[in-house]
């Protein structure tokens, strides 16, 4: 039991206790609070993967940005607690037991995948300044067709979000 | 060898005349309709006589002649025993009897018509049935495969359903029209299903290839092939159990029942025995069948006949019985007696028909001889002309009649296949023919007349209705000499003539007895005139003559001291009732409950609207899919992610 | 010096996937249902890294760049759609978006 295997089950732990806490708050915001701690706890297995950019931006831009907003929207709005009713009588009986069918198949195939007992390095191989230059090197040559189109698409969301939110006058 | 290379100009005249007649007969006067009609059965009859004429210069070998037209139908090309059916016609002795009896008997009947027709309605239609008639009835005689001669059988049923019930406003007339088509139809289910066998075992349905491997097959298809052919003649020739369409067939016009009913069509099955005499005559017991249903039918229907009042009533049963008789000889093997009896009765049935509808329209359209009597003196010529006719039919020496059916009794007695029970029969059966025939006539002619004589005029024919009763009067007499030379110890020359048709029968044709040896001509011939059949005719005349002129009285008497038995006569043995009650009842009870109810409405009705529904019902199911509700939308979309991932990797193997 | 099996992460991945469908397919309020579905991206996202450190190739974690940046845009977004819903219908019962029902 090294640290590495210790450090991964305490996160892993942690994920999936803010996970179940995201589906059974009873209150938007406790959602998102858990929702939170999620994201946190990924960026930490991200740098035990040795991609310290990615747990940068997963800090930065996830769960600084994108749970910001939704936190502010969930303000704005003054979600209140959640209503009980029971509209749909198929989802329950349905729902649930698929949705574990989905996940343990998930697993299992996720485990026996030929990739699966592929080892993981330690905690930052080499040079992990390398790697981001590497990282970074990528996306301007292989993929910069895809990073500009994404940015348009980031411009486009902007508008649409304008446009949107605009009130009718 | 002009008409015998163009043999279809002798169906396609009469063809021609029913086509024009019907498109464009109902716009021209009735002399443009006379002419029509009777022009192209006169060219016909001449088509005829000339092919006669060719096909007696034709050598032996070259007969039967046979014009092959065009390939029909063909099916299976490529199989070792192909279907093939050839719009094919065949002249033979046989086909040349028919023929000229047909055309000719036919000739002068559509003349008769145009007189006795001239106050009828619907005039131009008689005359393109009567036509379209004497085109099925050529091809039926003239066809040279079982298939060609089912078609012409076929259409003479057909033609004889429209003129039967020609005044189709009168509901008898079509309820008799729908018997005859219903009850021949019975008989022409066993004839198809032997024209099956016969392709089954032959390989092909024309005569002249059937006829050469008759005698490799084995005697159980042969006779089941006959026993189904039979059938169909048993019902278009009006034979126990499925005669009684004919009297019923009354009740179309009078030169229809002579044309029709008694000189053609249903001579059609006598024909058809005579055609197929390879195969019957190695089936004894088809033939013996054949035999005994004549006979029977020749017995029974005279019986009926003893006591009808209805003139044409009275020469429908008369000819039910003359076809047993024809039936008989066939069944006994003398095949050219049968056919020499078609044709003598073809003369006389024919003529007393006409006659008799000469005695209605004299009578202004009474058919019941209790109403008449007394005509003797007032219509002279239908008078003469009827008692030929009977003289004939009886079988008294000297008119046709006697020659045919004493030909057909003495094969019953003494031929090859002879049995006693058909000769008593036969016998019995002849004396009851005379007696009856003489009972009409005197009831008809003589005596005092039982009918208001200022309400009826009584006249005399005209000439175009007298003429051909005399051309037939004069055929009744001398139309069976052919044969007469046989009572001389001779050759019969009828027999001579078809000796050829009939000679790849084992045994050949039966013929009666010839001469004994040492006997002279003139022994001969008082042996044959005071043989049996001539003494039942002549006591079937006198016993008539006791009855209805000495003793007008004793007929009621009788009738009161057997009552029973004369109302069993009278009813026809209430055969029509038992049917009714036997057949007809219980089928209309499965039509409607059985098949209309369960099956139409309840199996296919169901079937169609069950589809409606299961499509109708299944949709608004699937209607519930759409919900509207977003939630259940997710699951969905779970759901199919799930089915498919189990796809991707269960079914479809993708690789671990 | 042992590291852990990717099968391992591999397997968080799935977990956190199911969890998050079982959200989406139960929560009633829109917001809610939302961050479920992030968290699904988020689960993605860690089986992309596992991957991409399995293969020792960056290819990877370029996806789970895009993919990070794309979730930013579709938040914008949807959370505008939402704002527009909660003001049109007073409520924020995903039960309660029905017009589309027959």
């Amino acid at each position: 039991m090294s640290i590495p295997v210790i450090l991964f089950f305490l996160c892993a732990l942690v994920a999936v206790a803010g996970a179940v806490l995201l589906i059974l708050a009873r209150e938007p915001i406790h959602s998102a609070l858990a929702l939170v701690l999620v994201m946190s706890t990924l960026a930490i297995l991200y740098l035990l993967l040795g991609a310290p950019f990615i747990a940068a931006v997963q800090v930065i831009v996830y769960a600084g940005a994108v749970m910001v907003l939704f936190v502010f929207v969930i303000m704005l709005l003054n979600a209140g607690s959640e209503e009980r009713t029971n509209i749909s009588r198929l989802a329950k009986p349905i729902g649930l037991p698929l949705g574990f069918v989905l996940l343990l198949a998930f697993a299992y195939f996720l485990w026996r995948s030929p990739v699966g007992g592929a080892i993981a390095n330690g905690t930052g191989s080499s040079n992990d300044a390398a790697d981001t230059v590497k990282l970074s090197e990528m996306l301007f040559r292989q993929y910069l067709f895809p990073f500009e189109a994404t940015s348009i698409l980031i411009l486009i969301a902007i508008l649409g979000a304008l446009v949107l939110a605009r009130k009718e006058s | 060898m002009l008409l015998l290379n163009h043999l279809w100009i002798i169906l396609a005249l009469p063809l021609a005349g029913a086509a024009i007649n019907g498109l464009l007969g109902k716009l021209w006067p009735k002399s443009a309709v006379n002419s029509v009609a009777i022009g192209s059965v006169v060219l016909s009859f001449l088509a005829v006589a000339e092919t006669v004429r060719e096909f007696c210069n034709l050598a032996p070998s070259q007969i039967p002649f046979i014009g092959n037209y065009f390939t029909w139908m063909i099916a299976g090309e490529a199989t070792p025993h192909p279907f093939r059916v050839d719009f094919a016609l065949q002249v033979d002795q046989l086909t040349v009897v028919m023929l000229l009896v047909v055309t000719f008997v036919g000739m002068l009947i559509h003349i008769y018509s145009t007189g006795y027709m001239a106050h009828e309605g619907g005039y131009y239609r008689f005359f393109s049935y009567l036509n379209l008639f004497m085109f099925f009835m050529l091809t039926l005689v003239m066809a040279a495969n079982l298939v060609v001669m089912f078609v012409g059988w076929e259409g003479v049923g057909l033609c004889s359903y429209l003129l039967i019930g020609f005044w189709f406003l009168k509901k008898s007339a079509t309820d008799a029209g729908k018997k005859a088509f219903i009850v021949t139809r019975i008989g022409d289910f066993g004839f198809t299903i032997g024209i099956l066998l016969v392709f089954a075992t032959f390989g092909t349905v024309a005569f002249g290839e059937i006829f050469p491997l008759a005698s490799q097959q084995s005697e159980t298809v042969l006779t089941t092939i006959c026993l189904l052919l039979f059938a169909g003649a048993v019902g278009k020739s009006a034979q126990l159990p499925l005669y009684v369409w004919l009297p019923d067939a009354m009740e179309g016009p009078t030169p229809v029942s002579a044309l029709i009913h008694a000189a053609t069509m249903v001579t059609a099955g006598v024909y058809m025995v005579a055609r197929m005499s390879p195969l019957f005559s190695r089936a004894p017991v088809a033939m013996f069948v054949v035999a005994i249903v004549g006979a029977v039918t020749a017995f029974y229907s005279a019986t009926i006949g003893l006591v009808q009042t209805d003139i044409k009533k009275v020469l429908a049963y008369s000819t039910v019985s003359q076809l047993g008789y024809m039936f008989l000889a066939c069944g006994v093997g003398a095949y050219a007696s049968g056919i020499f009896h078609l044709m003598t009765h073809a003369f006389f049935k024919g003529l007393l028909f006409l006659a008799a509808g000469s005695v209605i329209h004299a009578m202004g359209g009474e058919q019941d001889m209790m109403k008449m009597g007394g005509l003797r003196k007032k219509i002279p010529v239908t008078y003469w002309t009827m008692l030929i006719g009977t003289l004939a039919i009886a079988g008294i020496p000297g008119f046709a009649g006697f020659f045919s059916k004493d030909d057909i009794l003495e094969a019953a007695e003494a031929g090859r296949y002879h049995h006693v029970v058909l000769f008593v029969l036969g016998l019995v059966g002849a004396g009851l023919t005379s007696f009856y025939m003489f009972r009409l006539v005197f009831l008809t002619f003589f005596g005092q007349p039982r009918y208001d004589e200022h309400k009826v005029h009584v006249h005399e024919s005209p000439k175009n209705m007298t003429i051909p009763l005399m051309i037939l009067a004069f055929l009744s007499i001398f139309g069976g000499w052919f044969a007469a030379p046989r009572l001389v110890g001779r050759m019969d020359y009828f027999e001579k003539f078809l000796a050829p048709v009939f000679a790849s029968s084992p045994g050949g044709d039966v013929a009666p007895a010839a001469a004994e040896a040492g006997a002279t001509p003139a022994m001969d011939l008082v042996h044959a005139l005071t043989g049996w059949p001539v003494i039942v005719g002549i006591l079937g005349l006198l016993v008539a003559w006791w009855f209805y002129i000495k003793n007008p009285e004793v007929p009621k008497r009788l009738a009161k001291n057997i009552h029973a038995l004369y109302l069993l006569l009278l009813n026809k043995y209430y055969v029509d009732e038992i049917y009714a009650a036997l057949i007809v009842r219980p089928l209309l009870w499965i039509s409607t409950n059985v098949l209309w109810q369960v099956v139409d409405e309840g199996l296919i009705d169901g079937t169609v609207n069950g589809t409606a529904t299961v499509a109708r019902e299944s949709g608004s199911q699937a209607r519930k899919l759409q919900s509207g509700n977003t939630r259940s939308y997710a699951a969905w979309v779970i759901v199919g992610a799930v089915a498919f991932t189990a796809l991707l990797f269960g079914i479809l193997g993708v690789k671990r | 010096m042992s590291a852990v099996p990717i099968s391992y992460y591999l397997v968080l991945s799935a977990i956190l996937f199911g969890l998050g469908v079982v959200a989406v397919v139960f929560k009633r309020n829109i917001i809610t249902i939302f961050m479920s579905i992030e968290l699904m991206l988020n689960a993605v996202n860690l089986a992309f890294v596992a991957f991409a450190r399995a293969h020792n190739q960056l290819d990877g974690l370029v996806f789970v760049f895009f993919v990070i940046v794309v979730a930013a845009a579709e938040a914008a977004v949807g959370l505008a759609i939402v704002i527009m819903l909660a003001q049109n219908r007073e409520s924020l019962n995903v039960e309660r978006v029905n017009l589309l029902k027959l």
